[in-house]
């Protein structure tokens, strides 16, 4: 194999990720999470469920997120999920769940398609109400969903309380990116 | 104006696309008719012809901002106000039309 001196890249192009900080909130660039897409192939719902449990990848209900000791997981559509991972462990993470699940699921890398900032600090909901249609006033940690975010198709996971991630095309992370700062230096 | 998304809850309408009348879903098995022109009559309806009422009408909506599924909305076209939103899926299969 030819000896490529490849250097990776972030999402925004630097060498490491980036981070800002503007008022009480800091938006960073995360790179160490691969991704995959599950859906469960037609009347397999069941074997697919039972399979992920075993394996510990948590499939959360519509709406949702979950996080278990290796997975997690966010539901992207009926039957269809967002499966997360360590990257340092699992950069070629379909080769890592397509023998759990077989012929049950089909399983589609996605770790390179997206940007995933993530978004700390008080009062986001002040942020988020100028960005997109998703009501965090409404929503507690552990939901999910996609929205629309400066144009773009972006998921929108809540971590925890004070910590979310967005997740957009990564072919428009400056965009998104730019959104984000723009958002949260108006609202702070 | 919101549509109650069966497994989302209430979204905007801003995040849906339009197709329209929901008889769209029962489209003619072309097979099924017992000699081509019968089937293209059958094709021509399916195709050209709507109802177009002032009052209660089913639709087809696709959530295309959000898990993108599709919706038959029962929408007054008068009002506006939407009575029901069914999954396509559930109704599709109510009907024998998807596995």
């Amino acid at each position: 194999m030819a000896d490529h001196r490849l250097k990776p890249i972030t999402p925004l192009g630097h060498d490491a990720p980036h981070s800002v900080t503007i008022g009480p909130v800091t938006i960073t660039e995360v790179v160490d999470t691969a991704l995959a897409s599950l859906a469960a192939r037609l009347g397999e719902a069941k074997a697919v469920a039972d399979i992920a449990e075993t394996a510990g990848i948590p499939l959360p209900p519509p709406g949702k997120a979950a996080k278990a000791a290796t997975y997690a997981a966010f539901w992207l559509s009926p039957d269809m999920w967002m499966v997360e991972a360590p990257f340092a462990t699992h950069e070629d993470i379909v080769s890592v769940l397509k023998p759990h699940f077989g012929e049950a699921a089909s399983i589609t890398e996605q770790t390179d398609a997206w940007a995933r900032f993530d978004v700390t600090g008080a009062d986001l909901p002040a942020m988020f109400e100028r960005l997109c249609n998703f009501d965090l006033r409404a929503h507690g940690p552990g939901s999910a969903t996609r929205t629309v975010i400066e144009h773009l198709g972006c998921y929108v996971v809540i971590r925890a309380e004070g910590h979310l991630s967005v997740i957009g095309p990564r072919s428009s992370a400056a965009s998104v990116f730019h959104a984000l700062e723009t958002a949260a230096r108006s609202a702070f | 104006m919101i549509i109650n998304h069966p497994l989302l809850g209430p979204r905007d309408a801003q995040e849906f696309t339009y197709l329209g009348d929901a008889a769209l879903i029962d489209r003619p098995d072309g097979l099924s008719f017992p000699d081509a022109t019968a089937a293209q009559d059958a094709f021509h309806d399916y195709l050209y012809l709507r109802d177009n009422p002032a009052g209660e009408h089913r639709e087809l909506w696709y959530h295309e901002q959000g898990d993108r599924s599709w919706l038959v909305v029962t929408r007054n076209t008068v009002t506006h106000e939407i009575t029901k939103v069914e999954l396509a899926r559930d109704v599709a299969r109510a009907r024998g039309r998807s596995k």
